[in-house]
């Protein structure tokens, strides 16, 4: 199967310090992988890498061909302007932007397409509700209708389900799994090691450095997951030019 | 009704300067409302007078060369304008620094170097021209400008509409599917130079945001779309146009502050009693709803 991502020796990282630190693999098209390790293990960085808003302090991202607006990111806190007056179907709408562009109009098509995206996330009727008047949840059921419309071969998920209620995170991993079933490539990244054991195939443990990546049950070991608690969280101020990659050939 | 006539109409069939005073507002207020609605919900209001200040030495330059030649006032405002607004505009696209605070300073240091600059060739009565305007005195170039700045602005305004509204609401999905963004932002910022221009030639340098900002200010008050907010502030700022050149022309006050004052009090009254978050509607706490 062909790869979807690529990482080669990747290093993303802010003002030098890195974040994510050598990461070499692959995800296959088609994968259902999840991205788990403690806070400020640079999951989140690493998805900022694949969406292409952060550049890589070293090393490639190659993404199978697509461009990085091809993506579906779905970012841990949405810099959305909660009280901007916008009603919830346009914000919807914002998914359709590959086919519209910048002055396409919606037909009676991509209506009927939005309307099935609003009744997919549980959210028929809440059309004309400005978005300042939605629930935590059901401002995620939102976004997920923008990323349903948006129709990406490779989807990413900075922790989708924080803070929501187990009702609407059981609805929203069901589409997730929909993508899973529909081929496309889905990377999630989450904090709940059960749920990833349940539902997820294959896991990347990450803590800065990558501790591990494969199937999940592999991965999600007690010692690996010690091995990612112990990680070091600050940057230190006088660190090193880093010169000799390490390579993770060992994973 | 003859007295209602002579009330309402009569200023302005009677004479070319309230005639051309009525069109300069219109034109001014249907592109400059939609502007100053952007402004407000980008959290840039302050931004818009900090740059209209920006003008005013680019002006005041065109001023010292030429003396009060359209021309030369427009384009050195529109100089200055443009510069200040790329070079914010970059600032804060390329820095940590918000807008507000990369121009906070260059306010008062461009209104005090305006003025200087006008002080050393012109008279006191130059000075009030260029911070207070001449609505009643628009020649027809200047009247020509107006009206082609705002026939632009609202179409450049239709052209950008998506990106900006995106860029607004979730600059960070706009990044991840386009790259319309940053331009989009750039050419909003323009407008908002070439409205200040015109507002200057009109209402002069202290007053140009004013017919910008209030009418976006009251619209925030009556709706909570940003369609129906845009109308509301172009309507509100041609009807204060409307209503605060009558009260100049019936009560001698100074017309470009009369207009500003009405925008003032719409302002005032939407705060009050506006649907959207007025403070009577807050006082008066009705029974709540079942569902």
């Amino acid at each position: 199967m062909s790869a979807a991502l690529q990482f080669r020796d990747l290093t993303l990282g802010y003002d030098r310090h890195p974040a994510v630190h050598h990461l070499d693999g692959a995800v296959a098209a088609g994968a259902l992988v999840a991205v788990v390790g403690p806070n400020g293990a640079g999951k989140s960085t690493l998805f900022k890498g694949i969406a292409g808003v952060l550049k890589p302090l070293a090393g490639t991202i190659a993404r199978g061909g697509l461009k990085a607006r091809d993506i579906a990111y779905l970012p841990q806190a949405a810099e959305i302007d909660r009280s901007f007056p916008i009603n919830v179907y346009d914000m919807v709408a914002m998914g359709l932007w590959r086919r519209t562009g910048l002055f396409g109009g919606i037909d009676r098509n991509l209506r009927d397409t939005m309307e099935h995206a609003l009744a997919g996330v549980g959210l028929t009727g809440f059309e004309d509700r400005p978005i300042a008047t939605l629930s935590g949840g059901q401002m995620q059921r939102m976004l997920f209708a923008r990323l349903l419309l948006q129709d990406a071969k490779l989807i990413v998920l900075d922790e989708p389900f924080n803070a929501v209620d187990a009702k609407t995170s059981a609805d929203l991993f069901d589409l997730v799994r929909r993508w899973h079933g529909e081929q496309r490539t889905v990377l999630a990244a989450l904090h709940d090691i059960d749920f990833v054991r349940m539902n997820f195939p294959e896991t990347l443990l990450l803590a800065r450095e990558p501790v591990a990546w494969g199937e999940t049950k592999d991965v999600l070991t007690a010692e690996n997951l010690l091995t990612a608690r112990r990680m070091c969280e600050a940057f230190d101020e006088h660190a090193a030019e880093c010169v000799e990659p390490v390579h993770a050939d060992a994973l | 009704m003859p007295m209602l006539y002579d009330l309402l109409i009569a200023p302005f069939a009677d004479f070319e300067f309230m005639r051309r005073a009525l069109a300069g507002t219109m034109a001014l207020a249907l592109g400059a409302g939609p502007i100053g609605v952007f402004l407000m919900l980008r959290r840039m209001s302050l931004v818009g007078d900090a740059m209209a200040h920006a003008i005013l030495p680019g002006a005041a330059l065109g001023f010292l060369i030429s003396g009060l030649s359209l021309f030369a006032m427009t384009a050195g405002g529109l100089i200055a304008g443009c510069v200040v607004a790329l070079l914010t505009g970059l600032v804060s696209r390329l820095t940590e620094l918000k807008e507000d605070a990369a121009l906070a300073t260059f306010y008062l240091l461009a209104l005090a170097l305006g003025v200087t600059i006008v002080s050393v060739k012109g008279t006191n009565i130059d000075l009030l021209h260029v911070l207070f305007g001449s609505v009643l005195a628009l020649d027809d170039p200047t009247l020509l400008l107006i009206a082609g700045n705002a026939t632009l602005t609202l179409i450049v305004l239709a052209l950008i509409y998506r990106p900006l509204v995106i860029e607004c609401v979730d600059p960070g999905f706009l990044r991840s599917v386009s790259r319309a963004g940053g331009p989009a932002h750039l050419a909003f910022l323009a407008l908002v130079v070439i409205n200040l221009v015109s507002g200057f030639h009109a209402l002069g340098t202290l007053l140009a945001v004013g017919i910008m900002m209030l009418p976006a200010a009251t619209g925030r008050f009556w709706s909570r779309d940003i369609t129906a907010m845009i109308l509301i502030a172009a309507a509100c700022g041609v009807v204060s146009g409307y209503a605060g050149l009558l009260i100049s022309f019936h009560s001698g006050v100074p017309s470009g502050p009369a207009i500003i004052l009405v925008a003032g009090a719409f302002y005032v009254v939407s705060v009050l009693f506006g649907p959207v978050g007025g403070l009577a509607r807050q006082a008066l706490p009705r029974r709540h709803l079942e569902a």
